[in-house]
């Protein structure tokens, strides 16, 4: 499939590799030379040193047979212009980094249907959606919600003593009433689907899928799920910082914002309502921290424009006791370092924007047979999550699930079937019209029938 | 470095090597003669293919620039090495360093010589010869990325390390849809020229062997006077394709998308056409008084002037007897080469046009310092790390064909000839002047002197870099 690529910085490198990773044909386009170079010398694509809204560039590079055109610069206006052009020159699907739409939905709604996009992708709002599904369950390293909040995931990282450490799945599942499922295990960075005689160690990720109203019930009776985020330190105000203080405080959370930028303080008190305190000052200070007491918080989360702030202070607040400590980094060489040092919640908003167009584009790649609605990578990529809408044509319909002849590194972990929601056994069956998540590790599906052998 | 993934791009690398070879191995068939030569090299390439691609694996780490050049040098030499078996194991060329000057003259589409009487040689071994021309053309590992299904991502350092030319411009978002779309056109000219010859009275045999060395600009021929003994017309032909074959094959990518105005921007084109007629000109008018018959000066000046310009090396006439004014211009035309992105060697228009450019700019900042101007190729501008580019690849290219000539000059054969082999070596093309001119060969000088110009071949073929930066500069930190 032909995909062009308006901007190669940061959002638009992480887009194209995981387009080139995914097979796509990919066309680089940035105006400068360097960024377009880096990105054709380290991916299998083509480079094209020019401004998005040319029009010459864009007809030599052929719009009538692109199937996505994806603007991602860091201006919005050059992005909306660009798609637009794309559009009228023939591209099928547009898709455009948007950041600021204002918070109104009828707003978006607009623009999308006015310029004729596709996609609307505002990676700040997906980071700010993300970090606030991670405040929900304090021991989750990641959280991520399914079509219409049909089912969630929390990742976590199994400690030693815990219930969950040594225990056999089997046991786990007959112990507890409530339905839910341990669907990916990454064990010494090896990923493992498990089955119901696998015995869990210290130190292992998984991956629990559950409904939405029982995960939670489920992380406390397991005795896992700490105490539940109230107050909230947040450091940096960037857009990530306006967008994710704004839900907390909807959700009836006290949040503190620090920044050293007297302005940018302005700004997001006129932005928050009142209950929102911020500070100005600098966040790395330990004196200031304290002062605004880093001690009594629930949660850090660190989103200035600094990687190596965000760790650094990231571990101040862990020494400091606060159990919830989420940081935003950009570059992905940092995270690893990171993580083996303790600090296992991060955020990466190019990576989420990346996971959303993969998503995107292998849905457009299947159009007909049981495609996918949604796509998540799981336990630092290893593992996909997707979500298919069963088709008339699927083979394995009506067969109870133990009898279906499944691939080995694949699961399925829940069925949709209209407002009910299963968490499948081996009686259960696949009908028509079902959406079905399935776990994957180690291929990229397109397609549902691809999971039997 | 990563020697698991050299190790094993150069064992396919092998294996395709022994798979081409099936194809001489069948000629020899055809006309009856002894396949054990051909046999034995193929299983040698097959088994020691195989086993360098299991000693190394696809999947390990990544492709770097150094890996890229690391493949291209190794595989260079491998193929070389293995190519050169059946020549020294049929004993048509006795001793192996013989054969292996032979099959690197082949591979780099130099085309210069060691064999005083190439009639002798038998079907098969002439067609060997010069189908090493054609896989070294366009290259064995744009080759291999052509057939590849998948290709890793930083496939194109290797592509780069191969390609003749300072950019490799990819004409699809993957490099191996470009190798493809490379080797389609490629092919198609191969066979239209091939058919042109066939119409023209030529022997099947010998329109095929002609095809196949002048599309990778080569110029080995089957006879000892190599072209001089066709027809007018097929001289004509073969003309027109060394020509057809030194333009740039975005060239002819554009032609195919019906981008005439992307074509009308190539000025390297234009400068290369222009340059072909104004010393076919010359050449003409200085050598009438020889000839006499303008249609025959005008048919000999314009092949020996497309021969040497393109790097190709095929012969009518021998241009050691005519007036200096005509030798002197042979002589330069040899360091000019075709276009960046055919398959001809030297030093490239676009980088003689972007020289004269700079030249020109500095010029103007002598007489107004404050004047600042452009490097533009191919309707596009050059920035000055690009321009200092091409200034340090010409310096470079000057002090090795100075280094070949300096090691070869102990050879009593005086300079005219030694330099001209230098000169014909380092640019591919084959014949020089003077005792190596086009009615003489190389077999003269000693072994180490031919290991000097294999090593010249093999640099001037794969620009320099890769050589030079997998084996001398290793060391260096």
């Amino acid at each position: 499939m032909k995909t062009v690529t308006v901007g190669c910085g940061k959002v638009g490198s992480a887009i194209i590799k995981s387009l080139s990773e995914e097979g796509h044909e990919v066309v680089a386009v940035d105006s400068d030379k360097a960024a377009v170079e880096a990105v054709t010398d380290s991916f299998d694509v083509m480079g094209v040193c020019a401004s998005g809204t040319d029009f010459e560039t864009l007809r030599d590079i052929g719009m009538k047979d692109t199937e996505l055109f994806i603007a991602s610069t860091g201006s919005d206006e050059l992005n909306m212009l660009s798609c637009l052009l794309a559009k009228r020159m023939g591209a099928r699907h547009t898709a455009a980094r948007i950041r600021d739409t204002g918070s109104s939905a009828a707003g978006t709604a607009f623009i999308k249907s006015e310029l004729q996009l596709d996609l609307m992708i505002n990676p700040e709002l997906l980071t700010a959606q993300a970090i606030f599904n991670l405040l929900k369950y304090p021991a989750a390293v990641k959280s991520e919600t399914f079509t219409r909040r049909s089912f969630e995931m929390a990742e976590l990282i199994v400690k030693p003593d815990s219930a969950l450490d040594g225990a056999l799945l089997s046991e786990l599942r007959a112990k507890n009433r409530i339905p839910f499922l341990i669907c990916a295990v990454l064990r010494d960075k090896k990923p493992v689907i498990p089955n119901g005689s696998f015995r869990l160690h210290a130190g292992d990720k998984i991956g629990i899928i559950a409904q939405p109203e029982d995960l939670q019930r489920l992380l406390k009776g397991l005795g896992i799920l700490g105490k539940r985020s109230r107050y909230i330190m947040v450091l940096g105000a960037s857009r990530i910082a306006a967008r994710l203080s704004e839900m907390l405080l909807k959700s009836g959370n006290s949040v503190k914002i620090i920044e050293k930028d007297r302005d940018k303080c302005n700004a997001l008190c006129e932005y928050l309502p009142d209950s929102a305190s911020v500070i100005c000052g600098d966040g790395t200070s330990h004196e200031l921290l304290s002062e605004e007491g880093i001690d009594r918080t629930d949660a850090f989360v660190a989103l200035t424009g600094m990687d190596e702030e965000n760790i650094l202070v990231s571990f101040y607040a862990l020494s400091r006791g606060v159990s919830n400590v989420i940081a935003k980094v950009n570059r992905c060489g940092y995270g690893e370092i990171s993580r083996s040092l303790g600090l296992d919640c991060l955020v990466s908003p190019k990576s989420i924007t990346a996971d959303l167009i993969t998503s995107y584009a292998r849905a457009l790649e299947n159009s007909v047979g049981s495609q996918v609605e949604t796509l998540y990578s799981l336990l630092d990529g290893q593992f996909e999550a997707l979500e298919f809408r069963v088709c008339d044509s699927f083979l394995g319909c009506g067969i109870s699930i133990k009898n279906l002849r499944l691939r080995p590194d694949i699961l399925i972990a829940g069925i949709i079937r209209g407002s009910e929601k299963i968490i499948p056994c081996g009686d259960d069956i696949i009908m028509p019209e079902d959406k079905v998540i399935v776990i994957s590790s180690g291929l990229k599906l397109c397609d549902l029938s691809e999971i039997l052998l | 470095m990563n020697y698991k993934i050299v190790l094993h791009t150069l064992g396919r690398v092998l294996l395709l090597e022994a798979l081409l070879m099936l194809l001489p191995l069948s000629v020899a068939l055809i006309y009856g003669e002894d396949p054990l030569p051909f046999i034995i090299a193929i299983a040698d390439a097959a088994s020691v293919g195989f086993l360098l691609a299991k000693l190394g694996t696809e999947k390990s780490g990544t492709l770097y620039a150094r890996e890229g050049f690391a493949i291209v040098s190794f595989s260079w030499i491998g193929i070389s090495l293995i190519g050169a078996l059946p020549f020294a194991l049929s004993g048509e060329i006795p001793s192996y360093i013989d054969a292996f000057f032979e099959t690197v003259s082949g591979f780099t589409t130099t085309g210069a010589s060691i064999l005083t009487d190439v009639e002798s040689l038998s079907r098969g071994m002439l067609f060997w010869r010069s189908f090493t021309h054609w896989i070294g053309g366009m290259g064995v590992l744009v080759f291999i990325t052509a057939i590849a299904d998948k290709t890793p991502d930083r496939s194109v350092n290797i592509l780069r390390a191969e390609m003749p030319g300072h950019s490799v411009d990819k004409l699809m978002p993957k490099t191996g849809s470009t190798a493809k779309i490379l080797y389609r056109i490629y092919i198609a000219l191969t066979v239209l020229e091939a058919v042109f010859l066939l119409c023209g009275g030529m022997p099947v045999f010998d329109s095929i062997v002609h095809a196949l060395g002048t599309a990778g600009t080569g110029g080995f021929g089957i006879k000892s006077d190599s072209i001089a003994s066709y027809s007018n017309y097929l001289q004509w032909i073969i003309t027109v394709f060394m020509l057809l074959f030194g333009v740039s094959f975005n060239v002819y990518y554009l032609a195919l998308l019906g981008k005439w105005r992307g074509i009308a921007k190539q000025n390297e084109l234009w400068v290369y056409l222009s340059l072909a007629v104004i010393c076919t000109a010359i050449v003409t008018v200085n050598i009438s008084s020889i000839y006499g018959n303008l249609s025959d000066c005008l048919r000999l000046a314009a092949f020996q002037v497309s021969s040497l310009l393109t790097t190709t090396g095929f012969a009518t006439a021998d241009f050691n007897a005519w007036p200096q004014l005509s030798k002197a211009v042979l002589f330069v035309l040899m360091f000019c080469g075709g276009c960046m992105g055919s398959t001809a060697g030297g030093l490239k228009i676009s980088r003689i046009t972007v020289l004269f450019s700079h030249i020109r700019n500095e010029l103007r900042r002598a007489l107004r310092p404050r004047n600042v101007s452009a490097i533009r190729l191919n309707g596009r501008y050059l920035d000055a790390e690009a321009a200092n580019g091409v200034t340090a690849y010409f310096a470079l290219y000057i002090a090795v064909i100075c280094a070949v000539f300096i090691l070869i000059s102990f050879e009593p054969f005086g300079m005219e000839t030694n330099l001209s082999a230098a000169v014909s070596c380092v640019n591919n093309i084959g014949p020089g002047f003077g005792l190596v001119g086009p009615a003489s060969s190389f077999a003269d000088y000693s072994a180490f002197s031919k290991l000097v110009l294999s090593a010249a071949m093999l640099m001037g073929r794969l620009e320099m870099y890769p050589l030079l930066l997998t084996f001398a500069l290793r060391r260096a930190k």
